[in-house]
């Protein structure tokens, strides 16, 4: 078995920087988030969710409505694997009906999460838009589909895999990249 | 898990893991709209050798909701011996393509059979065995005691059940045994002595011929469905008499605690084992477990059909999936 | 001279010795024998048995021949190491007149493998409602001296009675089925422990121990002979004890599968493992092997019950009763009996043919093996372990519950009057 080698690309403090920085750019952009509802997907994306309505909250005293989306009903790699686990999913206090909606994920990869997101939230409900937010985007996408609140570009390989680790989760703040030999993936 | 044939067949966490599935796809059923994509393409056939239009129809209420597709096989009344028809039916199904199949029948083991048999390698759902097994109606009746007495979390540890009537011809109460007891319950059968099968000193519950000595102490009361075909065969003298020894009628009710709920898998004699002012009372749930039938039954199918075939290969990760912190 | 010579076999497991067969007896028993024109069989390190008779066999012919005929059954019965077997008279139509219980000893002639040696019903068509003629078939050319509605009890009281008086005028026996037919409706296993978990209906102990206290009375009151047939529990054995003890007319038969195979079996639904009676728990495999081993039950009968198919590959309800014996009898009950060091071989060949060709009344078979006994026996390698290939029984049908098990003992040679039926371990027909 080849060991994977493992690079810490982000530390704990440069998590929350990057989080403070993505909740600046969601309150410039939607004009103090008067309208914005936050829609975190299980797992780690529903307490980046909660953090940046946190962060939000504290820069100007907005109280952005939170919730989480699963997504894994909606997936279109379902038999790819054995059946996952259902997540919850917490309609934010208000609905989302009219509202700007962010998505909030760690990774975007393929876009295929996203573009099942997409499903789920319509059978949600109706917003006035919707937006993507994720903590790390590493390209290689295979739908049309880009975010709309980076906090960081890594370009990676195939052969790679990016780890978002998460204190609520994970009890740490941290990304890593792992570089796997070819043909077996992690 | 690759089939669902006796509530044995769960432990613990999976039993939870079940009810925990069913609870999250409940919450979809209380949106406008109530499909999901989840099992487009896959093939769920209703085979139904005995007649039970309440679980045909909860089977098939679930099935469509996760969008898969439905066939409806009901080989009642067929002509040919009843073995012939069963191994034939199968062949034909797995010549369909069948991803899989909920059988009911009247042989207890049937669906044992067609799992384990060779005659079709798709997934096999027990229905309701002869008087076997009815493992969704024990996760459907698990699922609502969990909602209404422990805020639809965690286990049943603690909670004390009765059973009440036609153990010995009660696939549900068999199923109810296995897993109530699995998920920490205390189950206790009442019946009279006629209606407990032998042996069931040594199955995970206590016994009782006495039920007015046994209400005090319930938390849930699960009245069974005395046949009628039973009626005549020396289990008891007279209808009559077995209602006032184990019917639930008003008097009985005051002998339960406040937050006792009364429970029946249906259909219900009315006036036989359940007085009808029970049947219809608040603390009855007899028309929410009809509800979560399907909640639990769209958990059964999306853990059974939800992932990777058995047996193909799956990709330890798929593309487009996060990594999960921790890998090594 | 011709014939055979079985060079260095050891009778009944004991001293090497050859043994010379000739004219369908046997003619020397001795060391050092000379092959003289004998075409000589090395029997060194094979134990010799008189050959085995069962008393409960069902061929299927006439009615049935898709699952067993005569010649097949007589095959899968040679290769077990018999010489002779009693059909049984539920076939299709039924063994009650003369014509088709000659028809099938006609048959077994015919077939040449073993002694087929009809058992005639006791009632008409099997209903239990009125005697057939048993004089009749007593004195055909099959000459039937056992009786039996084997499959289904004589419930009835007073026709037992009169079965039981009846016969005793050519000396028959009436073989009892036991089983209460009350007790028992749509019974599908032993009713215990398993019944009540996998959601069966139960077939008490107390169903057949109920018939046989009630037959071994009235066996007694009218002074007749009773067999009765596959004791299956610890309960059947006490009666059949104390009856015995109080010097009650009867015998008793307990079937390989009752000695091994138990109850637990059922979880899994294959009715490969249905049979009538049901497996019961280890405590009565257990009593019916002390039983066996203290002479309360008198031998060991296979209740050999082919069925096609189509008549197991089904759900539980709808499938046929019964398994194949005939070729693994031998094996289960070395297993059973002679590696637990409960039976040797002498108790063996009693339980295995002494005594059923005695309850038979066949005179040509198993005798002691001593010159000029009728030359009926069979050369057993009992340190041999086979594997059960379901493929390669001799029968029509495959509904062994023994497929795939290492079983002990290989039947090398089986002689019928002194002809070889089996050599090698192959049939000779
Ligand atoms: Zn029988």
């Amino acid at each position: 078995m080849a060991v994977p080698l493992r690079r810490c690309l982000v530390q704990p403090a440069d998590v929350a920087r990057v989080i403070d920085r993505i909740a600046h750019e969601i309150l410039e952009k939607s004009a103090g988030a008067r309208d914005v509802a936050l829609l975190g997907i299980p797992t780690r994306g529903a307490p980046l969710a909660r953090r940046l309505a946190a962060r939000m909250a504290a820069f100007e005293g907005v109280e952005v409505p939170t919730g989480s989306l699963d997504i894994t009903l909606y997936r279109d790699d379902l038999r790819m694997r054995g059946v996952r686990a259902l997540e919850p999913t917490t309609e934010p206090p208000g609905g989302i009906d009219g509202k700007l909606v962010v998505l909030v994920d760690d990774v975007l990869f393929s876009g295929r999460t996203v573009r099942a997101a997409l499903d789920a939230l319509g059978e949600l409900g109706r917003p006035r838009a919707v937006q993507l937010a994720v903590l790390v985007d590493r390209g290689h996408r295979e739908l049309p589909i880009r975010a709309d609140y980076v906090g960081k570009n890594i370009p990676t390989s195939r052969t790679e895999n990016v780890a978002v680790r998460l204190s609520e989760v994970d009890g740490v703040d941290e990304v890593w990249l792992d570089t796997v030999t070819e043909g077996a993936p992690a | 898990m690759k089939h669902l044939l006796s509530a044995g067949d769960l432990d613990h966490d999976t039993a939870v893991h079940v009810l925990d599935t069913a609870e999250r796809l409940a919450r979809i059923a209380d949106r406008p709209v109530k499909k999901l994509p989840t099992l487009r393409g896959r093939t769920v056939v209703n085979l139904f050798f005995e007649d039970s239009t309440r679980t045909r129809i909860s089977f098939e209420a679930a099935a469509k909701r996760l969008s898969a597709d439905v066939i409806n096989f009901s080989a009642k009344g067929s002509s040919v011996s009843k073995g012939e028809s069963l191994k034939d039916t199968a062949m034909t199904l797995e010549a369909m393509g069948t991803d899989a199949v909920i059988v009911r029948h009247s042989c207890s083991g049937a669906p044992h059979r067609l799992a384990n048999s060779g005659w079709i390698g798709g997934h096999v759902v027990n229905a309701g065995d002869g008087t076997h097994e009815h493992p969704t109606q024990a996760l459907l009746d698990a699922f609502t005691m969990r909602r209404r007495l422990r805020g639809g979390v965690g286990d049943l540890a603690g909670l004390r059940v009765t059973l009440v009537g036609d153990v010995l011809h009660s696939r549900v109460a068999r199923s109810n045994v296995l897993l109530l007891s699995t998920l920490g319950a205390a189950v206790t059968l009442v019946a009279p002595p006629t209606l407990l099968p032998v042996g069931v000193e040594t199955w995970p519950c206590a016994t009782s011929y006495d039920l007015d000595e046994t209400l005090p102490g319930s938390d849930v009361v699960m009245m069974l469905r005395v046949q009628s075909e039973r009626m005549n065969a020396s289990f008891f003298p007279t209808t009559r008499e077995y209602s006032r020894r184990y019917g639930l009628d008003r008097a009985r009710l005051g002998l339960l605690p406040e937050h006792t709920i009364v429970m029946h898998p249906g259909p219900m004699n009315r006036g036989m084992e359940i007085a009808p002012d029970v049947a219809d009372s608040a603390r009855s749930t007899i028309v929410e477990q009809v509800t979560n039938g399907v909640s639990v039954r769209m958990a059964v199918l999306y853990l059974l059909l939800g992932g990777a075939d058995i047996g193909a290969p799956a990709p330890a990760e798929a593309i487009g999936e996060p990594v999960p912190a921790g890998v090594a | 001279m011709a014939g055979f010579l079985l060079t260095g076999a050891h009778p009944y497991g004991e001293g090497a010795t050859d043994i010379r067969l000739v004219d369908g007896v046997i003619a020397e028993v001795g060391s050092g024998l000379t092959p003289g024109s004998a075409e000589v069989i090395d029997a060194a390190g094979l134990v010799a048995l008189p050959g085995l008779v069962d008393l409960h066999t069902h061929l299927r012919e006439p009615g049935r021949e898709d699952a067993e005929t005569v010649q097949t059954g007589s095959r899968a019965a040679a290769l077990g190491g018999y010489t002779a077997v009693h059909a049984m008279a539920n076939t299709e139509p039924v063994a009650d007149t003369a014509g088709v219980v000659e028809q099938v000893w006609r048959l077994g002639r015919e077939a040449g493998l073993v002694d087929v040696q009809p058992i005639g019903a006791v009632t008409v068509g099997l209903r239990g409602e009125r005697l057939a003629e048993l004089g009749a078939m007593a004195d055909s050319v099959a000459g039937v001296r056992v009786f039996s509605d084997d499959g289904l009890c004589v419930s009835d009281a007073v026709l037992m009675r009169r079965a039981l008086e009846y016969v005793r005028a050519f000396d028959g026996v009436i073989a009892q089925h036991a089983q209460e037919p009350r007790l028992t409706e749509g019974a599908q296993m032993n009713e215990g422990i398993r019944s009540g978990v996998l959601g069966m209906r139960g077939w008490p102990g107390v169903a057949e121990e109920a018939v046989i206290a009630r037959d071994v009375l009235l066996a007694a009151h009218v002074g007749s002979r009773l067999h009765v047939c596959h004791v299956s529990t610890a309960g059947s054995v006490e009666i059949i004890r104390i009856a015995k003890e109080r010097g009650m007319p009867v015998t008793a038969e307990v079937t390989p599968h009752h000695l091994m195979l138990t109850e637990e079996l059922i979880d899994g639904y294959d009715p490969v493992y249905k049979v009538n009676p049901p497996l019961r728990t280890a405590d009565d495999v257990a009593a019916l092997r002390a039983g066996l081993a203290d002479g309360t039950i008198d031998v060991v009968a296979t209740d050999h019950a082919p069925h096609t198919p189509e008549a197991k590959d089904c759900e539980w309800d709808a499938a046929a009763f019964g398994m194949l014996g005939l070729q693994t009898a031998l094996s289960v009950v070395i297993a059973t009996m002679v590696h637990p060091g409960l039976l040797d071989w002498r108790d063996v060949a009693d339980r295995m043919s002494v005594r059923p060709a005695q309850i038979g009344q066949l005179d040509a078979h198993g005798a002691k093996l001593a010159v000029g006994a009728p030359a009926n026996l069979v050369l057993v390698d009992a340190g041999a372990e086979v594997v059960v290939e379901v493929a390669e029984l001799a029968s029509r049908s495959r509904n062994t519950p023994y497929a795939g098990m290492t079983l002990p003992g290989k039947v090398v040679a089986t002689f019928l009057r002194g002809a070889p039926t089996v050599l090698d371990g192959k049939a000779c027909r």
